[in-house]
């Protein structure tokens, strides 16, 4: 490994922890998409900093471009505050504007700007270990390595220093208000941090990407933890895998890095949304179809318990009665008969005793509605567990 | 070449009318599709879609090698419907919201057509030229062939739209009593967000994936301010996104280094500004200039019922009194007490007013009557 691949792997890595920090929060806030917004709004803030200051690692052109950021949620608010047209469709309208405002700039002023949109859009981290710091003649590294790395130390303290006020206000905004939190406060807190991230990162990384680094790896870990510091950390760690693999895998391919990163986070959130053990969509198929399962199994025992009399319980009679496909009735009946809830006796279904108390139980409940009722069933069945 | 020049060229040159055309079209499918887009709740739907088409197009080129826009197009439909009923699935299967879903798709299909592009760009057989103006749009390649693809699909989504226009009014405004009426809501649905992907994969070549959505939404959102009426939105959205299209093509192609793009969406973003402030029903502007009315309406009212209260102690109501003594109630003035004298509620005769008949009526029946 040459010296460039191992800064840009660190470029990598720290810009998707920068990132994933503040993701977690926009996804739990449902706000994921602001980080579009402001990473496309961005650009006329990007190309006026850069008219004033010739250099796209400058922290008065950050500072300039997170400041369109910001301004950016303020207009999307103002515009939704008048009740005009929807929160979305609010969003939609605003930042394509300042895109193609910035586009625009771009365009017209080619001749003494060098840089072009496609950079801001997609970044090339390739690039990113030529644009050294240099202080006097000594080397002390690639310039955005020291602006990401300050980000991500910023956002880290912030994150340690209010990490009480942010999960507040995260999950219960009217709590936070009456424990003396301003919500308002936190919210632009959160933007500003956001928009700072966004504007550092979109050098290395272009805006897009910035985008998947920030909703994707919180999306994943949302599927697999409901703990707010589980979940950090599992962003984080996603983030910098695949900021690592997905380097790895655009050397191999001969591609664009970025786009191998977003790649990759792809790949984890599919296998993750496919095989995650409770919130996946398998185990959620499965689940659905256990549960329904079950619902039939309980209609059929109640049905059992209401009719003493022989003719109807015979197994065709309840097929025709219970208006059941064959193969539905036939796992059912299979379902109950291997739980000891039923006998069958020439071709005359009964409940056994553990089967009566059983239904006993399920009517209770259902007449009731306590959980504390289910709660010894919970273990044996889907249903109950909500 | 200026504007007016670019105007008189239409008609003759047969480059600029076929972009003209072609933009206007365009505009034109996206205002009446984007309708149903604002109306659903589903605008930003548009911006993961235009995204998530990237990679279909690279896909398409990588498989066919074809660089003709027919093949490119249907592999972003193709890409383009795999993304939406992604998005679907997020949000109907797991606890992720759906702006988490959306955002979650737009960057992971576009990082990944990102990454395929770079890959083709490589390649030593690579004609691949053409694939970069689906980033930001290229107009100046419409070919009259994608204009005529264009006109035929906006002519069987108009067809298809009139077709199920009540099914898609009904479950627009209410789905669940479309339900109940039996009609069969998710085809509908499905019917509905296939014909938006499709207007949306139609303007790639034109606005490119960044700015799509907003050629789908604005036009959409300025019609909104102006009815109420779902016909006449989806009409007048459709004039709205025509005629951005033919200013915007025009100001882009009078100017040097200007992608129609970003014009064409600044061009939109000026409709629906001037439409927020100026339409006289939900306008800004009127709206202020109601609020304002209202509250001097309402102060001119406190002041009659304070008047009112005066005279109900005397035996003849129009007893005349000083004006001084209204000085401790806030809300009179000048010209409110001449108000109420041009509506012939009170008299005025030098410091002194008087209430008349008809102005002590008016006070009488204030909490009575009908809002006017």
């Amino acid at each position: 490994m040459s010296s460039p691949q191992i800064e840009i792997q660190l470029i990598a890595a720290i810009v998707a922890m920068a990132c994933a920090i503040p993701g977690v929060f926009l996804v739990l806030r449902k706000m994921a998409l602001i980080s579009d917004a402001i990473s496309h709004s961005i650009l006329p803030g990007i190309v006026i900093g850069f008219f004033v200051t010739q250099d796209l690692n400058s922290p008065l052109l950050i500072l300039l471009a997170a400041l369109t950021g910001v301004i950016t949620v303020v207009m999307v608010e103002f515009i939704q505050k008048t009740g005009l047209v929807k929160e979305d469709t609010a969003i939609g309208l605003v930042f394509p504007v300042l895109f193609s405002i910035g586009v625009i700039l771009i365009a017209k002023n080619a001749n003494d700007v060098h840089l072009d949109v496609d950079a801001v859009l997609l970044g090339e981290l390739a690039f990113a270990p030529f644009d050294r710091l240099l202080v006097g003649v000594a080397d002390w590294g690639p310039k955005s390595l020291w602006v990401m790395g300050s980000i991500l130390f910023i956002t880290i303290s912030l994150l340690i220093l209010f990490y009480k006020e942010l999960k507040v206000t995260t999950f219960d905004a009217g709590l936070s208000s009456v424990l003396g939190i301003s919500p308002l406060v936190m919210h632009y807190g959160l933007m500003s941090v956001s928009s700072v991230t966004v504007v550092g990162a979109f050098d290395a990384v272009g805006a897009i990407l910035v985008v998947a680094l920030m909703i994707a790896p919180a999306a994943t870990a949302y599927l697999l933890t409901e703990d707010l510091k589980k979940m950090i950390w599992l962003s984080v760690s996603f983030g910098v895998f695949s900021a690592i693999s997905g380097y790895w895998a655009a050397n191999f391919l001969d591609a664009s890095i970025s786009g191998s990163i977003a790649t990759t986070l792809g790949v984890i959130f599919l296998a993750t949304y496919l095989f995650a053990p409770k919130k996946g969509l398998i185990s959620v198929l499965y689940r659905q179809k256990q549960q329904r399962i079950e619902v039939s199994l309980i209609t059929f025992l109640l049905h059992l318990n209401r009719h003493e009399e022989e003719s109807e319980r015979h197994i065709n009679h309840l097929q025709e009665h219970i208006n059941w496909q064959a193969v539905r009735a036939r796992t059912v009946l299979d379902l109950a008969e291997k739980n000891n809830l039923v006998e069958i006796e020439n071709n005359v279904v009964s409940l056994t005793e553990k089967g009566l108390a059983f239904t006993e139980k399920s009517l209770e409940y259902i007449i009731s509605n306590k959980d504390e009722k289910i709660e010894p069933m919970k273990e044996d069945f889907f249903l109950f567990r909500g | 070449m200026n504007i007016q020049e670019y105007f008189e060229l239409v008609w003759t040159d047969y480059t600029l009318r076929t972009i003209t055309l072609g933009t206007a079209v365009l505009g034109a499918i996206c205002g009446m599709l984007g309708s149903f887009a604002v109306l659903r709740k589903q605008s930003l739907l548009g911006d993961a879609i235009s995204h998530a088409a990237l990679p279909g197009i690279a896909l398409a080129f990588l498989i066919t090698g074809a660089k003709d826009s027919g093949t490119l197009l249907l592999g972003a439909l193709v890409s383009g419907v795999i993304g939406t009923f992604w998005i679907r699935g997020i949000t109907s299967k797991t606890h992720l919201k759906s702006d988490t879903a959306l955002g979650l798709i737009l960057s992971i299909f576009f990082g990944f057509g990102m990454l395929l592009l770079t890959f083709i760009q490589k390649q030593p057989n690579a004609n691949q030229a053409g694939l970069d103006k689906y980033l930001f749009g290229q107009a100046a390649t419409l070919m009259e062939s994608d204009v005529r693809l264009m006109i035929i699909v906006t002519g069987i989504s108009l067809f298809v739209m009139l077709l199920f226009w009540k099914e898609f009014k009904i479950l627009l405004f209410d789905a669940d009593y479309t339900k109940t009426l039996g009609f069969n809501t998710k085809f509908i649905d499905v019917l509905i967000t296939f014909l938006i992907v499709l207007a949306i994969v139609l303007g790639l070549q034109t606005v490119g994936v960044v700015l799509m959505s907003a050629i789908l939404l604005a036009p959409a959102a300025a019609a909104r301010q102006w009815t109420n009426n779902l016909g006449t939105m989806v009409l007048l959205a459709a004039v709205f996104g025509a005629f951005s299209g033919v200013f915007g093509t025009a100001i882009s192609a009078s100017q040097n280094n200007l992608s129609t793009g970003p014009v064409i969406v600044l061009v939109a973003g000026v409709f629906v500004l001037l439409s927020f402030i100026f339409s006289h029903k939900r306008g800004l502007l009127f709206r202020e200039i109601r609020f304002r009315k209202n509250r001097t309406d309402l102060k001119l009212m406190k002041t009659l019922q304070f008047m009112y209260g005066i005279a109900q102690e005397h035996e003849n109501i129009s007893h005349p009194h000083a004006i001084r003594i209204l000085n401790n109630f806030h809300g009179f003035t000048k010209s409110s007490l001449k108000k109420l004298e041009k509506e012939g509620w009170i008299a005025i005769e030098g410091q002194q007013w008087a209430m008349t008949p008809k102005g002590y009526k008016q006070a009488e029946e204030m909490y009575n009557q009908k809002t006017t």
